[in-house]
């Protein structure tokens, strides 16, 4: 059996998709150059206060009621996007019939979903769930199911060998909808003549008679109307990256707009990746600047800019402004795949907040590559840690406040050199990772430190403290430093603990360590002192404690 | 007449409540409550006379909402034990003897000067939290941290989250940014001193505030075995900016947690908030007259010297406790 999900009006639903707030209002789609832009679709609403597609723009205008919208290819493309999100949640295999149009083939799909009804209404509340109105019908063989879906609304179930009896009523024009050829509306019209205003009609002529006159395309025509055809479909691959975008009528300036679209944005993609059960770790956000001139590269601190040369269909108007457009991307990623739109929401914002894309913003553009989601075990007696939601969110708030150079983990360079060290990302699954991996290499190899034993620990002074040193056979004697903590005459030292490295490299380094001790206010302090031999200068590095 | 009664409330603080509520022509002959003191006993001093019947109820309604009050709060007879918090160990044995360990899910302050051996039980606490397999943060106010120290320390460095407050110093090498800075002078006027006190406290304050918002951010996260406030840098001065409401919170938002949240500090700051003080302080072996020693030598005399100046995990007060413990170089041996 196979379910074929059918958007009826298209372009309408496209556009209502992506402004849910209009679904209460009559809408109206135009398309072409000005001035002489047409209706191309209308909302039901619409139909009834008289508006057809065909009219122009201008009749149109007349009704003050309407909304009127341009046909974007883009949230049609989306739409059609969403649509194929929808049938492959349910099977992977699935036929891109049309942009309104995708098959599901059902087989297997009892046990899981129940039986064929509820298969049915559970694809017509996925499809209501994603923003689409559909109808949704199930037969016995592709065609059939086409035909069923483009002529009953709602649900249809046929039963399998009553295909031409429930498809008796529907009339002609369904074997032709969505088809523009000149031969087919010849078609159309040849039936149209001939009295023959349903399938029942179409498949009760006889079939010589009918091959005389009309050819293979007419014996084609009889077959669909009896529902006898009979085909395999052709599935179409999963998609590698999940996309949504919105262009934008007017720019918008400030975030918080930008967030109240992005919102939207997020909820739409994570519906569309829980419907397919998979989580995301990365997503890339562009935008699309208005003035290339008002945009500093610099002080904003983005990626790379690209210019764009994007072919809008919307109009000359349009064309002209994103010729000056220029790009901003930022891209998230996330340690673990998440399905969070709200964390995500906030990630961006706080990333945003961090680097302003600095110009109107014209299109909204994200992507997000999917990812199995993660799956953990809990135990009774794990340690405590964070939820990774939570500290991802933590960590970007963080990072707002004291940079993001600044906060993360630690990772040791192999290196002598005194800051041989580089901050890298915190990350709960990673540290767990490794922490094990260790754990495995290290099991009866050495013991871990005894807890009686402390080790002497020293801290940096950063920047380390400038000294004038006072020798005395090579070795300090008297130390006077700006701070009045360190300094005074040396009570013991130990040294020089010589030192170098990075020589083949523009930073090398070389320098005399002592460790020395001196009497402060609190009693006597023990510090790091240096002699740096590349350039002669004395300084405190740091203090034992 | 009613002039009278939000002159009344106005000079007792209060917000003006009353007039809705006593619609003195539903109740024209209210005789006084029981406890009720006669009109203008109290008022006369303030100035104000009031009629019996508008007094009557003026005395009713702080009565009524007297009873609310007190029938909103707990006699502390009747306040549930807290319970004994679980004791995690410092990492030294000779500081669990005399404390017990750290309490989870309560503020541990370590305070002592500069050399006392904060940084080391600091470490040590870590290394004892991550071989636990807990995840810790250090936020870090001076930027002080050694890598090299916690690695040498035996700190799982993937499971400590680092945040280092303050300026960023692009130099990879530290003696880089020292190119510029002139030499000290000896006896040097006071005005470059004054000057660097006055570009460290701006700092210091800049430090501070990054740190105690990030606390906040870490405790509201939770999950974190341990979370260690690193002040031990700052000045005391700075220190004690720290408003007390900040470590009320900071020891509410622990309370019931698994975290257990430590201060290193110069001195106590945090007041009666703190479950755990510990004083440290250095006790050197050395003679005055040894001039030239060996590292190994300098380090391992450094004998420590740990003192429990507060404990609330035991119900006495809590008896000066001192004990002294060694430390030494992780190349040493």
């Amino acid at each position: 059996m196979f379910a074929c999900i059918f958007i009826p009006n298209f372009s309408v639903v496209a556009v209502l998709r992506a402004e849910p707030g209009l679904r209460s209002q009559a809408v109206a789609i135009f398309e072409g150059k000005p001035p002489l832009e047409k209706i191309w679709a209308v909302s039901e609403s619409a139909e009834g206060m008289g508006i057809t597609p065909g009219m122009t723009k201008a009749q149109a205008e007349l009704c003050p009621e309407l909304t009127l919208r341009p046909r974007s290819t883009v949230l049609e493309s989306l739409a059609h996007a969403v649509l194929l999100d929808c049938a492959q949640s349910f099977s992977p295999c699935v036929e891109d019939a049309a942009m309104d149009t995708a098959i599901v083939d059902l087989a297997g799909l009892k046990s899981l979903f129940g039986t064929l009804p509820e298969i049915v209404r559970a694809i017509f509340n996925r499809a209501l769930q994603l923003g689409l109105d559909a109808n949704v019908a199930v037969a016995a063989n592709p065609d059939s199911v086409v035909l069923a879906a483009r002529g009953f609304s709602g649900v249809t179930v046929i039963p399998d060998g009553k295909e031409a009896e429930q498809l008796g009523s529907l009339p002609v024009q369904v074997l032709f909808a969505g088809r523009k050829e000149q031969e087919e509306t010849d078609l159309l019209a040849i039936l149209e003549r001939w009295g023959i205003r349903n399938l029942r009609a179409l498949a009760a002529l006889p079939e010589v008679a009918l091959s005389e006159r009309l050819g293979q395309q007419g014996l084609r025509l009889r077959q669909l109307a009896r529902g006898g055809t009979s085909r395999t479909l052709v599935p179409v691959k999963e998609p590698a990256v999940l996309e949504e975008a919105v262009e934008l009528e007017y720019p918008i300036v400030l975030l918080e707009p930008l967030a109240f679209l992005l919102n939207r944005m997020l909820e739409q993609i994570c519906a569309r990746l829980a419907a397919r059960a998979l989580a995301t770790q990365e997503l890339r956000l562009t935008l699309e600047l208005e003035s290339f001139s008002a945009f500093d590269e610099a002080a904003v601190g983005s990626q790379p800019l690209a210019v764009s040369h994007r072919t809008s269909a919307i109009g000359n108007c349009r064309s002209e402004i994103s010729s000056r457009c220029n790009r901003f991307q930022r891209t998230l990623r996330l340690p673990l795949p998440m399905l969070d739109a709200k964390l995500f929401l906030k990630l961006l914002q706080l990333d945003l907040n961090a680097h302003p894309p600095g110009a109107p913003i014209l299109k909204i553009h994200l992507a997000v590559e999917p990812a199995r989601p993660r799956s953990a075990q809990g135990g009774l007696f794990l340690p405590p840690a964070p939820e990774p939601e939570n500290l991802e969110l933590t960590l970007a708030r963080i990072a707002g406040l004291v940079g993001k150079t600044r906060v993360g983990s630690v990772e040791m360079l192999d290196t002598h050199c005194t800051e041989g060290f580089r901050m890298k990302r915190f990350a709960i699954g990673v540290a767990r990772e490794s922490t094990r991996k260790k754990e495995s290499l290290e099991l009866g190899s050495e013991a871990n430190p005894s807890p009686g034993t402390a080790i002497a620990a020293l801290r940096i002074f950063r920047p380390p403290l400038r000294v004038k040193v006072s020798l005395e056979n090579g070795s300090p004697v008297n130390v006077i430093c700006a701070q009045q903590e360190v300094r005074g005459g040396v009570l013991w030292k130990a040294g020089p603990w010589r030192s170098s490295g990075d020589w083949w490299e523009r930073e090398a380094w070389s320098r005399d360590e002592w460790d020395i001790a001196l009497e402060t206010d609190d009693g006597v302090g023990l510090f790091r002192l240096v002699h740096d031999l590349l350039n002669g200068i004395w300084f405190v590095e740091g203090t034992y404690d | 007449m009613s002039s009278a009664v939000i002159s009344t409330t106005a000079a007792q603080g209060r917000f003006f409540v009353f007039d809705a509520e006593m619609q003195p022509e539903a109740c024209p002959g209210a005789f006084p409550a029981k406890g009720m003191r006669t009109a203008g006993s109290e008022h006369s001093a303030l100035g104000i006379q009031l009629e019996p019947a508008r007094a009557g109820v003026l005395y009713s309604a702080i009565d009524n909402q007297k009873s609310k009050i007190l029938s909103c709060m707990t006699p502390a007879s009747r306040l549930a034990a807290r319970p004994v918090p679980e004791m995690v160990t410092s990492g030294i044995a000779a500081i669990d003897a005399i404390t017990g360990g750290l309490p989870r899910g309560c503020l541990t302050e370590i305070f002592g000067p500069a050399s006392s051996g904060r940084t080391t039980l600091l470490l040590a606490a870590v290394t004892a939290a991550t071989q636990r397999g807990e995840f810790c943060a250090v936020i870090d106010a001076g930027d002080a941290l050694d890598p090299q120290s916690a690695a040498d320390a035996g700190v799982h460095l993937e499971r400590l989250l680092w945040v280092r407050c303050g300026r960023v110093s692009p130099q990879r090498h530290p003696s880089a940014s020292l190119r510029t800075c002139p030499e000290p002078v000896e006896g040097a006027g006071s005005s470059t001193e004054k000057k660097d006190k006055r570009a460290n406290s701006h700092s210091s304050k800049h430090s501070l505030e990054q740190l105690l918002r990030a606390a906040d951010l870490l405790l509201e996260s939770g999950g974190f075995g341990l979370i260690v406030l690193d002040l031990a840098d700052l000045a005391l001065q700075t220190a004690r900016r720290i408003p007390q409401t900040t470590w009320f919170r900071f020891r509410r938002a622990v309370e019931y947690t698994p975290t257990v949240l430590l201060a290193i500090e110069r001195q106590s700051i945090a007041g009666s908030c703190s479950s755990l003080l510990i004083k440290l302080g250095t006790n050197h072996q050395l003679q005055r007259n040894t001039v030239s020693v060996t590292h190994a030598q300098l380090l391992t005399e450094l004998k420590i010297t740990a003192e429990v100046v507060r404990s609330r995990m035991e119900r006495k007060p809590v008896r000066p406790a001192e004990i002294t413990f060694a430390c030494k170089t992780a190349w040493a041996g």
